[in-house]
């Protein structure tokens, strides 16, 4: 394979990372459409990128003395990160002109974070797997502040950083207690280090918590949750809509290959804290969300609880639950492409719509607007024939394999009780009687409606050919 | 035999059509394309289903004009629809009375009519599938996705409390559904199968059979409804428009009854064995009570949802009596109630379309100005009491007779839910049409006019029908029956 040096940038990650350099300069030397031009380039690189992770699934030698690993499991979610970049810049180019926020950088910021996250889904060893996440946050910090006259975007940057570098400090905490107690870095090591004890030494105990607080923070699970809402909301739309797609994906990839690699031997230790995760994220999610009114903090809500779910396919720990999480990532990134899609598209009197009631009314202005809202609202409720429901169910099925009947069926309640705040959505647009008419408008640029049509193409039509990501799914090892 | 594939088409034609009307653009002119559209769909669909009942074939107890194919490649999920004996009247139900409900809001919906029509259309899809399923998968999706078209039924176009309605409906029921969820994946996960036929052989011990039960019931119970799981019944069918009323108690409350038979006997039979005595208090307390609430009515539409409540609990009395007179005879009710609740509530509609209330006390002497209507009504309302000659009696008729092998004392209940019955219906039919016009209002109101009569006159003749020659309806599914109660009985000689 190595026969020519020059082969070493076909390896994915270092083919974006080359990229996100020449994007930075070819942004930097443009005068003119600098930020459109940069975006349509981060777009097609990473094209490029999600070809190279595809044919490129044989290849050993990027595992660099194995801090980096390589499965099926690992380039899937690659390609899901991938491609829940690629739609998330598509969508907010528009947004980004129309709020005159045209710094070039942005893509590039979204370029290096996505190249964290492919760093971190493969990580196999807890310098790399830090080193990883400290690139993706950081890109996502300065995302999050980027709209730097803007009091609240400032504003929830910084509440990212501070609480995103106190969980690193506590992760990274975590691992110097593994690393000092199991002598190795590597999660091959640590595995078969721990593979000679029936139990954790206390010390392990204490590292195992501060890796999973740290690890519950990135995926924003309940209790360690407080940043999301608050930076969803401040954040600019768009960049929203980023941290609501991607970074998801990458956290949830990383935190099952932490406990089904190096931990695999520890199920009880870890599946405690991971199951108290799940229930509160579930039920906080869904009760948190009936009282808000933005839509950004109830689709915060609405992640968080969607977390919960993937949580118990991580309990579950068997195949069925690395497959359920991976079905359930996809409806997930699918739907919150889609109702992003939407969202950056939808001007009430000139401005981008913030407040759930003011898509009053929509229904008879934009009635395929509002029909769209709602298929995607019932998916994430979990209701058939949509995707979501199918994401669910087999969780499900994973947690029944497992005979996880309890969590179960406080997974179905969770489901009903969040089904309450998606309906409202759909009251709102469908039932209240709107008395202004007209002001909502609902602009879309012809790339954002081919990724929007493709996803709800997705949504509506997984039933009818379901084995397609089953059949890709079914195969997937950590 | 049919060598195309019958079932699907029924099932999908309404979707096509749902389609069709998505692109017909609406307008003030066009809005009558859209309602030609829905009905000649509905009704193509109509006559298609009954190729079904003339095709049948009387003597084969198992599933016919069965279709199979590979759905999900990991697991065995497959898309198997088929219909026997059981469903086959549910089928011919759905697709009977949705037509009608085309025509009932020919006139009085005004907004929105592309979305009431295509909400119809994919319900009625929803409905002929669940029915047809044969995988209990398929069967639940479908049994969850009738709550999308109702919600929005009741939602948008339904009264003052319509979303107070629509929201308790939604939710209320998915709430049963989904723990039915978790019973339906248990079960996969015991057999590795999910096909309706084969888990009908008793697979389960007697420790999970009775979890799943509780499982089936939490849904099936909110669905028909049982007391006390009734409560979101009354509420969403006084905010319903008229045809979702119809709907709603003429085909979505024996979703309840016809899972409670498929699934509680048919795969659970010893588990049914220990619940009987729990399921008979609830429907006999629900029969006297709900009949009690319904004499007390001031609205209507209200006290005819309470009587619904009444009768589905002779329907679920004539199920658990596990033999052939208490199942037939619960059979028979539920398409009985079916005809005549839904032909109640229409009734309730053309008054209503008229004076715009439901208010009992704002009517009287109504048979003064409108005689056609009181005959219509009247043979609706007797219907409902079950009078000899009408299709309510056979029901509830064959579910006493089953009763009596079982105990006297519901024998007894069941007896005494039925005369109040008479005396609530007869008391609502005397205040409403009996006695001289005392109301001003009511001076000059029409009576019904050819679109209400082609509504009425097939309901009323398809009552008539059914009570004088059952047998039509009762061959078909004899040995569909047979089956059921012969599994049951053996899987509990054991």
């Amino acid at each position: 394979m190595l026969n020519n040096i020059y082969n070493i940038f076909f390896i994915p990650e270092i083919f974006l990372a080359c990229s996100s350099f020449v994007c930075l300069l070819f942004g930097l030397f443009l005068k003119k459409n600098a930020f459109r031009q940069t975006s349509n380039l981060a777009v097609f690189v990473l094209l490029l990128t999600i070809l190279l992770v595809y044919y490129d699934s044989e290849s050993n030698f990027a595992n660099y003395k194995s801090l980096f690993s390589h499965s099926s499991f690992i380039n899937f979610f690659k390609i899901l990160a991938l491609l829940g970049s690629i739609a998330s810049i598509i969508i907010s180019k528009d947004y980004f002109l129309g709020i005159k926020l045209k710094n070039f950088e942005i893509p590039i910021l979204f370029l290096f974070s996505t190249l964290g996250m492919m760093l971190m889904i493969a990580s196999n060893n807890l310098m790399s797997m830090y080193l990883a996440i400290e690139l993706q946050s950081l890109s996502l910090y300065v995302a999050a502040a980027i709209k730097r006259d803007s009091i609240s975007s400032a504003e929830s940057g910084v509440k990212y950083f501070i609480l995103g570098a106190l969980s690193s400090g506590i992760l990274l905490y975590g691992f110097s207690l593994i690393y000092g107690f199991t002598g190795s870095m590597n999660f091959d090591d640590i595995s078969f280090y721990l593979s000679k004890y029936d139990n954790l030494n206390l010390g392990l105990i204490f590292g195992l918590v501060f890796v999973m607080v740290g690890l519950a923070f990135k995926v924003s699970a309940v209790p360690f949750h407080m940043w999301t809402p608050d930076v969803y909301e401040g954040a600019p739309n768009s960049i929203t809509g980023f941290f609501a797609i991607v970074p998801k994906i990458a956290a949830v990839a990383l935190i099952y290959r932490f406990c089904l690699v190096p931990f695999v031997n520890f199920y009880l230790e870890w599946s405690q804290i991971i199951l108290f995760l799940s229930i509160a994220s579930m039920f906080l999610g869904a009760i948190a969300a009936i009282a808000q009114s933005n839509i950004k903090r109830l689709l915060a809500y609405s992640s968080i609880g969607h977390i919960g779910y993937i949580l118990i396919a991580l309990v579950a720990a068997n195949d069925d639950g690395i497959k359920a999480a991976s079905i359930y990532m996809f409806s997930y990134m699918i739907m919150n492409v889609a109702i992003f899609a939407i969202l950056l598209s939808l001007k009430v009197k000139n401005e981008y719509l913030i407040n759930i009631t003011d898509l009053k009314g929509l229904s008879k202005s934009n009635p395929i607007v509002s029909l769209s809202i709602s298929i995607i609202m019932l998916s994430m409720a979990g209701i058939p024939p949509f995707i979501g429901f199918f994401g669910k169910f087999y969780v499900f099925i994973a947690a029944i394999e497992q005979e996880l009947y309890v969590l179960s069926v406080l997974g179905v309640l969770a489901s009903v009780i969040s089904a309450f705040y998606y309906l409202r959505i759909i009251k709102i647009m469908y039932f209240d009687e709107s008395k202004s008419e007209g002001i909502i408008n609902f602009q879309i640029s012809f790339q954002s409606k081919i990724i929007l049509s493709l996803s709800l193409f997705l949504i509506i039509c997984f039933v009818f050919y379901p084995s397609l990501l089953i059949n890709i799914s079914a195969i997937l090892t950590i | 035999m049919i060598d195309w594939p019958l079932v699907s088409v029924i099932i999908f034609l309404p979707l096509i059509g749902a389609l069709i009307i998505l692109f017909i653009k609406e307008d003030e002119l066009t809005s009558i394309n859209i309602k030609w559209a829905a009905l000649l769909t509905t009704l193509g669909t109509f006559i298609l289903s009954l190729i079904l009942w003339l095709q049948f074939d009387y003597s084969n107890p198992s599933y016919q004009y069965e279709e199979k194919f590979r759905w999900f490649d990991d697991f065995n999920f497959f898309y198997h629809v088929g219909v026997d004996g059981i469903s086959l009247f549910m089928i011919l139900l759905s697709t009977f009375l949705t037509p009608l409900c085309i025509l009932a809001s020919w006139n009085n919906i005004k907004k929105r009519v592309k979305e009431y029509m295509l909400s119809f259309l994919f319900l009625e899809t929803v409905m002929i599938g669940m029915f047809a399923s044969i995988d209990i998968l398929l069967f639940y999706i479908f049994f969850e996705t009738v709550l999308i078209p109702m919600y929005l039924i009741i939602g948008i176009w339904g009264g003052n409390r319509r979303i107070y309605a629509s929201f308790k409906f939604f939710l209320y029921t998915l709430l049963g559904s989904v723990l039915m969820l978790i019973a339906i994946i248990v079960m996969y996960r015991n057999t590795s199968s999910m096909s309706i036929e084969f888990l009908q052989g008793n697979y389960f011990s007697y420790n999970t059979q009775l979890f799943l039960w509780l499982a089936f019931f939490a849904s099936f119970a909110v669905k028909i409804p049982m007391w006390p799981f009734h409560t979101w019944l009354p509420d969403a069918h006084v905010e319903a428009p008229t045809a979702g009323s119809v709907i709603l108690a003429g085909v979505l409350l024996k979703m309840g009854g016809y899972g409670f038979i498929r699934f509680s006997l048919g795969m659970l039979p010893e588990a049914t064995e220990f619940f009987i005595p729990l399921i008979m208090t609830l429907s006999i307390v629900a029969i006297v009570y709900t009949s009690l609430v319904a004499l007390a009515q001031t609205d209507i539409k209200k006290l005819i949802a309470y009587s619904s409540v009444a009768h589905m609990g002779i329907v679920t009395i004539g199920i658990f009596l596990v033999n052939q007179q208490g199942l037939e005879g619960a059979m028979m009710q539920m398409i009985s109630h079916g005809l005549v609740s839904a032909a109640l509530f229409l009734c309730v509609g053309v008054i209503y379309d008229r004076m715009h209330t439901r208010e009992i006390e704002f009517y009287g002497g109504l048979v003064q100005r409108m005689p056609l209507y009181a005959t219509v009504f009247m043979i609706f309302m007797l219907g409902s009491v079950g009078l000899p000659g009408t299709s309510g009696f056979i029901g509830e008729f064959l579910v006493i007779v089953g009763a009596f092998k079982f105990s006297s004392y519901v024998v007894i209940g069941a007896a005494f839910g039925i005369i109040l019955s008479a005396v609530y219906m007869l008391y609502l039919y005397k205040r409403i049409i009996f006695g001289t016009i005392t109301n001003n209002k009511l001076a000059d109101i029409l009576d019904i006019n050819t679109r209400e009569k082609i509504i009425l006159i097939p309901l009323a003749i398809s009552v008539i029908l059914l009570g004088i020659f059952p047998n039509l309806f009762l061959d078909p599914m004899r040995l569909s029956l047979e089956l059921i109660i012969t599994n049951y009985e053996i899987a509990n000689a054991k």
